[in-house]
């Protein structure tokens, strides 16, 4: 962590004063649209309408939008079974994907994707993936796509700690680093896989040297820092851009939430869990943009009612839109 | 003819790659030694002289990672390529089975309509050359029982060719499943730019007796064995489905009510094999036609053995099929 010496919040000023404000606001707005968006999903589920498993990534909002913030709207994202942050971070819109979840004929899939498949092809947003590491193929196929098209467009492919262990990752690592695809592996560490931890099953304390084994620079941000990995991923970008090869980049941050809603979380301390609420990456940021001078505590308070609002919206859009046709059961099976 | 000659079923796969990348940029190949091996492609030179016209950029020699590759052509098609991954043996799709299953096959569906993935995964079936267990099975069933993807299977250099072009101009994943030893064998094949469509088998003997289903290998067998009856009085039609998903259930059914026996051959396996599912299906549409109960002639449930005796056994031969045949129209005449 960054000692608070006078030197580095001088540091710290000046990296904000490279951006934009409205760009610096923006990445609050978007982390906040993403934690109203799961903040919504213990409610929806106790009045039972969301089906199945819907995966929370609260506390993990830097890592979805310092990383996606990076992109051009015309580049891929590939996500995980975690998707909802990649989605929003993207620029999904969240009335659309609400009513995804509520199996929905005008949600995103129409109604048959759900959580696990939430995906918006308009945005480059080529789906969530109920297989671990299962997007990291599709991602590294994407990126085929583009150099073969020289489209000078670049894919992120997000991935969890868990999927490192995939055999699919050296597969198409490999193939990756030896084409020099304009691919960006983001590997989110949110310390858990469900209750085990990278120690209990990888045998690399590192995550990264697993990127160099294949021939892909790695390094290791504060997933908890939207600006560190905002300025990382863009590294990363221009670099794959311009056609010199993929990058690993772990972004270490934390679940606050369980694996799934009702999740017992019997596998982890309250210390712990408060010792990472202290980096929360939104009311850091927050904080951060405030004692810059960027916003105040009245916008700040103002952005954060404006996006529950905006979710507000968004279930009574999904609660009226009707279940979808019977005749979509044989609909979409074949182009 | 001019416009026709005597070709091999692996230059009609040759040539139908050539011309469709010619005609689409979008089409490349992806897969285990296709470009240089042997010839200058593939071990069974389908992708000859391809890599030296198109550059390996667009016959791309890929590493051995069988998951890694589909995967990647899944991702490829879904982003606007057309990509004609090969496997270079069927009894690798079992590794690649990820990418196929999960990805590919519910892209289309589970996003709603917003993707689509005209993938074509090309490989191979069939044993009969000592291969053993690991590079002798015939797989399509496990295929077959996947919604959303096709399953084409061609018999002979004019199917070969004129599937694939339609494998390839499909928009959806097609897997195209060729015979080893089949590929070396000839048909007169036309010049002029064709294809085959999906879903419509092809009568390749006419006959009133009996109607036999088998493709490929089998298929050879059941023309020979028909050739056999034909002299003892029996006529057998044989229909050849040429695509498994879609199927032209109506051709054999329709057959079915004129012959009023079925016998279903194929080199898989027997046990949930695709034979039952055709067997079921006429089940449905002409139980009150059948004269006789429905005759599986299928490959024995153990895995493919060395030994040519032993692996002449596994393998169902025209004999076989013979005499399923004799006791079938005895036992109902």
């Amino acid at each position: 962590m960054v000692k608070k010496t006078a030197q580095n919040e001088g540091m710290r000023r000046s990296t904000l004063n490279k951006h934009k404000p409205e760009f610096l606001v923006e990445m609050l707005r978007r982390m906040l649209l993403i934690r109203a968006f799961e903040s919504r999903l213990p409610v929806l589920s106790t009045q039972s309408l969301l089906r199945g498993s819907s995966h929370a990534c609260i506390g993990q909002e830097a890592a979805a939008v310092g990383a996606c913030f990076a992109l051009q709207p015309s580049d891929y994202v590939t996500s995980t079974h975690r998707g909802h942050g990649h989605t929003i971070a993207k620029g999904g819109t969240v009335k659309f994907m609400m009513a995804e979840l509520l199996g929905r004929a005008d949600g995103c899939c129409h109604g048959k994707g759900g959580s696990m498949h939430i995906a918006d092809f308009s945005i480059g947003m080529l789906g969530a993936n109920g297989i671990v590491g299962g997007g990291i193929g599709i991602a590294t196929g994407a990126a085929l796509s583009c150099a073969i098209r020289d489209s000078k467009q670049v894919v992120l492919c997000f991935f969890g700690e868990g999927a490192i262990n995939q055999g699919i990752l050296l597969e198409c690592g490999n193939m990756a680093a030896l084409w020099k695809l304009p691919l960006v592996f983001l590997c989110e560490n949110n310390q858990f896989s469900m209750s085990t931890r990278p120690d209990d099953v990888t045998a690399v304390r590192e995550l990264s040297l697993r990127a160099e084994g294949m021939g892909i620079p790695g390094r290791t941000v504060d997933g908890m820092d939207v600006l560190a990995v905002f300025e990382a991923v863009s590294a990363a970008v221009e670099r794959a851009r311009s056609s010199a090869g993929p990058a690993f980049i772990e972004a270490r941050c934390y679940r606050f939430e369980g694996h799934f809603l009702g999740d017992g979380l019997k596998y982890r301390s309250k210390d712990e869990l408060a010792l990472w609420h202290a980096k929360d990456p939104i009311s850091n940021w927050r904080n951060r943009l405030i004692k810059g001078g960027i916003i105040s505590e009245n916008d700040a308070a103002t952005l954060a009612q404006q996006t529950q609002d905006e979710l507000d919206q968004a279930v009574e859009f999904a609660k009226s839109s009707p279940a979808p046709d019977p005749a979509a059961v044989w609909e979409d099976l074949y182009a | 003819m001019p416009d026709e000659r005597l070709i091999t079923y692996s230059n009609a796969l040759n040539e139908a790659l050539r011309e469709e990348m010619v005609r689409d940029k979008s089409v490349f190949v992806l897969g285990e030694e296709i470009g240089v091996w042997g010839d200058g492609g593939g071990v069974f030179g389908v992708t000859k002289g391809l890599a030296k016209e198109f550059g390996r950029s667009r016959v791309r020699d890929s590493p051995i990672s069988e998951e890694g590759i589909v995967a990647v052509g899944v991702g490829a098609a879904a982003t606007g390529m057309r990509p004609v991954v090969e496997l270079m043996y069927g009894d690798f799709l079992p590794l690649a089975m990820e990418p196929l299953v999960n990805q590919a096959a519910k892209m289309r569906y589970m996003f709603g309509g917003q993707a689509q993935v005209p993938m074509v995964l090309r490989s191979n079936v069939g044993a009969g050359g000592g291969k053993a267990a690991q590079h002798s099975q015939s797989l399509e069933t496990w295929i077959m029982h996947v919604p959303g993807i096709k399953l084409a299977m061609p018999s002979s250099p004019y199917d070969a060719k004129g599937l694939l072009k339609t494998a390839i101009r499909d928009n959806n994943p097609v897997v195209f499943l060729e015979h080893k030893l089949l590929y070396f064998t000839k048909e007169v094949v036309p010049r002029e730019d064709y294809t085959v469509p999906f879903g419509v088998a092809r009568i390749r003997r006419p006959g009133k007796d009996v109607t036999v289903v088998a493709m490929q290998a089998m298929l050879n067998k059941a023309l020979l064995a028909a050739e056999k009856l034909a002299q003892e009085g029996i006529e057998v039609e044989v229909i050849d489905p040429r695509t498994l998903v879609p199927l032209d259930i109506e051709s054999i059914v329709e057959s079915v009510r004129r012959t009023n026996r079925l016998v279903i051959c194929h080199e898989a396996v027997e046990r949930a094999g695709w034979a039952g599912e055709v067997a079921m299906q006429v089940i449905e549409h002409a139980f009150d036609f059948l004269d006789a109960p429905i005759v599986r002639v299928c490959g024995k449930n153990v895995p493919m053995p060395y030994s040519a005796s032993l692996e002449n056994m596994v393998i169902p031969n025209e004999e076989d099929l013979v005499s399923a045949i004799r006791q079938m129209i005895a036992a109902s005449r």
